[in-house]
């Protein structure tokens, strides 16, 4: 036992030694670290007992989910039941439903020009056909790229980091890059203009800004779905394959009646996922075309963040009855998501 | 010459070169151009000067009009190949330029000036890097500012981060306790509540606390992650109580077995954590927004907004700082980009 120990000690000693002098210094400032918090830890421990230690260890994060997402979310309710520009709950007026009402109030709903909050229903608007085109576009793009990538290829790694890549720029970056790319004198004009075409502005013209808002949000995010469609295709028993092979299925049988099915759980996950994501649109939108041109990119969140932060006045509880709004959609979307992802798991 | 053949046109498996696998491959360097390229494209133009960026059509790379220091003259003088009449082709330095005549020197002789119209003389370009775009924005903006607060921010987030979630997974993994369950429950549902759906409660509850333009206000709320606690407890399931049960027979108090013996087992689990929390908290747009409406304490991203809204004739500076914005998550993803694309495979996690 003794002897076991001094091997250990001794063990130790040499992983620290090879670790060279700035380990050592890492390894006993951490040292330092634990022996004094250990001096606030362990009275404490003597107090409530080694197992009661566990809400001490959680106590840091509930803290900060209890202030910042869970009475929030609670605040919310309350919130959009206040007028007024006042910050704080208790200085606001209770209004009742009355935000609610303002928000809803239409002649007519399919007619944005007739509603009490235009920019909203413009905004609602916009969102659906965003939604729709996007997810639609990214599940079919991310479909075909990862049926690719699992293909015999070489180099698959090198090519799924390729797809991947932009999904790790920021919102920001994504927009700048493609608003210099699409800009009046930008790249794709210049290609246009070498091919004996006319100049397009793309960021001005309603129609173009929507098709380039969607296809750059596909283009940022299809790597993200991508990985986790190929993951599912990875998962698929290869053995399959090889049986449908002797039972003499061709490429296309066997896609339709051994990836498909085995597939289907990932895909919806997928295009769940990518709705309530699509739903949220706004960074990327907010700096590339500012909701513009007029109110063609103007999407829900930017309503709630032009209401609440940006506008003169701002309708602070206009914004949070409009949250519950967009809050009630995504719950929706999340439980589909999560019963789905039980189901996966069932199977 | 018949081996080259063979080895570009050979397949797996298979003995002819199949249509699908042209159309794959087509379709794969389609995909480098089009996810690579526009990068590619925003790190050429940031080296470009003003000049080179407003010329239509552009040219791919960074080329600059070469100048020519000429006694006599404060700024350095273009130089331009002009054709003289005579038909001897010259290399001349431009004093000034009036109307569609053009005034040049020859800068061996100084003070002899030609005029030639504008027409007849070319510019001399060469490859050059306009390093000037990056170094401008340090000193003139606020850009070393916004520099200092995202590392700032994304250093002590991310330690907060590390710290307080490894801490809560070791409780909600390896202890019984009241509520435990019905705790982990309520930590993962917070992930059904985006960031978006609260944004105006949020900013209350900053603003009751006083952190309105202030570096915490950004920290702290987004650094207790369920995805965080879900990644570390699901890991540390894995490592043996019997370990714990050894280090408390030692007499060992349990928060020296968490931070000595769970922390140092969890690395991987840690690292990924890490990794993504860095990316989250460099990226992070909409809450700092928010949070932060004083340029000094602006991060990367929201500086970064600010100026292109601002200066939108200065683009050689915005696409700069643009290309530093990304380089350290690139920098990142380039070393550790097996760590990123399985983390990701496996917990289908992102910001």
């Amino acid at each position: 036992m003794q002897e076991g120990e001094s091997k250990a000690e001794k063990s130790v000693r040499v992983k620290r030694n090879s670790k060279g002098i700035s380990g050592n210094i890492f390894t006993s400032l951490f040292d330092l670290a634990i022996n004094l918090t250990d001096i606030i830890m362990a009275p404490i421990q003597k107090v409530i007992g080694a197992n009661r230690m566990a809400y001490v260890f959680l106590l840091p994060n509930l803290l900060i989910f209890g202030i910042f997402v869970i009475t929030p979310m609670i605040m919310n309710f309350f919130y959009s039941m206040t007028g007024g520009t006042e910050l704080f709950l208790s200085d606001r007026e209770f209004v009742g439903l009355k935000n609610f009402q303002i928000l809803l109030e239409c002649e007519n709903h399919l007619d944005p020009n007739t509603c009490n909050q235009d920019l909203f229903w413009r905004a609602v608007y916009n969102t659906i056909v965003f939604v729709v085109l996007q997810v639609g576009g990214m599940v079919i793009i991310s479909m075909l790229t990862a049926l690719i990538l699992n293909r015999n290829i070489k180099g698959r790694g090198f090519f799924r980091s390729v797809f991947f890549y932009p999904v790790l720029l920021s919102p920001v970056v994504v927009a700048l890059i493609w608003k210099w790319i699409l800009q009046r004198e930008g790249l794709l004009n210049a290609l246009i203009t070498y091919m004996g075409g006319e100049k397009v502005l793309f960021l001005l013209d309603a129609n173009w800004a929507t098709g380039w808002v969607i296809f750059v949000s596909i283009w940022a995010q299809m790597g993200f779905f991508t990985l986790i469609l190929l993951a599912g295709l990875q998962a698929i028993p290869a053995e399959l394959y090889e049986a449908g092979e002797i039972d003499g299925a061709g490429s296309l049988q066997s896609f339709m009646f051994i990836t498909l099915p085995l597939w289907t759980q990932t895909l919806f996950v997928v295009f769940v996922l990518s709705l309530i994501r699509a739903v949220q649109v706004f960074d990327q939108v907010f700096v590339l075309t500012g909701g513009g041109p007029g109110t063609a990119t103007h999407y829900l969140v930017q309503y709630i963040y032009n209401t609440a932060f940006a506008n003169q006045i701002p309708r602070r509880g206009l914004a949070a009855a409009a949250s519950i709004v967009m809050g009630g959609v995504l719950f929706i979307l999340t439980m589909l998501q999560l019963r789905l992802g039980r189901e996966k798991e069932a199977a | 010459m018949f081996d080259i053949k063979r080895f570009l046109t050979r397949t797996k498996g298979r003995n002819r070169l199949d249509i699908t696998d042209i159309l794959t491959y087509l379709y794969l360097f389609a995909g480098i151009i089009v996810m690579f390229g526009p990068v590619l494209w925003l790190v050429m133009s940031s080296f470009k000067t003003q000049a080179a960026l407003i010329e239509f059509p552009p040219k791919f790379l960074p080329y600059a009009l070469e100048t020519i220091e000429v006694e006599g003259y404060d700024e350095p003088l273009p130089l331009y190949r002009v054709t003289l009449e005579d038909g001897k082709e010259k290399v001349l330095a431009q004093v000034r330029r009036v109307g569609i005549e053009a005034q040049l020197i020859d800068p061996e002789k100084p003070d002899e000036i030609i005029k030639v119209p504008i027409d007849q003389r070319e510019e001399v370009r060469k490859i050059k890097l306009a390093w000037n775009n990056y170094i401008e924005p340090l000193s003139r903006f606020n850009f070393l500012t916004y520099l200092k607060n995202s590392i700032i921010i994304t250093t002590i987030a991310t330690f907060i981060t590390l710290l307080i979630n490894s801490m809560a997974a070791f409780a909600l993994s390896k202890y019984q306790f009241k509520g435990r369950d019905a705790i982990f429950v309520i930590i993962i549902a917070t992930l059904l509540i985006p960031i978006s759906v609260i944004l105006v409660p949020v900013f209350l509850v900053i603003t009751g606390i006083g952190w309105n333009n202030n570096l915490w206000g950004v920290i702290i709320p987004g650094a207790a992650t369920p995805t965080g606690v879900f990644l570390l407890r699901q890991y540390m399931l894995t490592i043996p109580d019997e370990l714990i049960d050894a280090a408390r027979i030692d007499g060992a108090s349990e928060w020296r077995i968490y931070a000595q013996v769970i922390l140092p087992l969890a690395g991987p689990a840690l690292a990924v954590l890490a990794i993504f929390s860095v990316m989250w908290r460099w990226n992070d747009f909409l809450w700092p927004l928010i949070v932060l409406s004083r340029s000094e304490v602006f991060t990367l991203q929201v500086g970064l907004n600010a100026f292109q809204g601002d200066l939108q004739t200065q683009w050689h500076f915005i696409l700069a700082m643009t290309v530093i914005t990304l380089l350290p998550i690139t920098i990142v993803f380039a070393f550790l980009q097996r760590f990123i694309t399985t983390g990701i495979a496996t917990t289908g996690m992102k910001g």
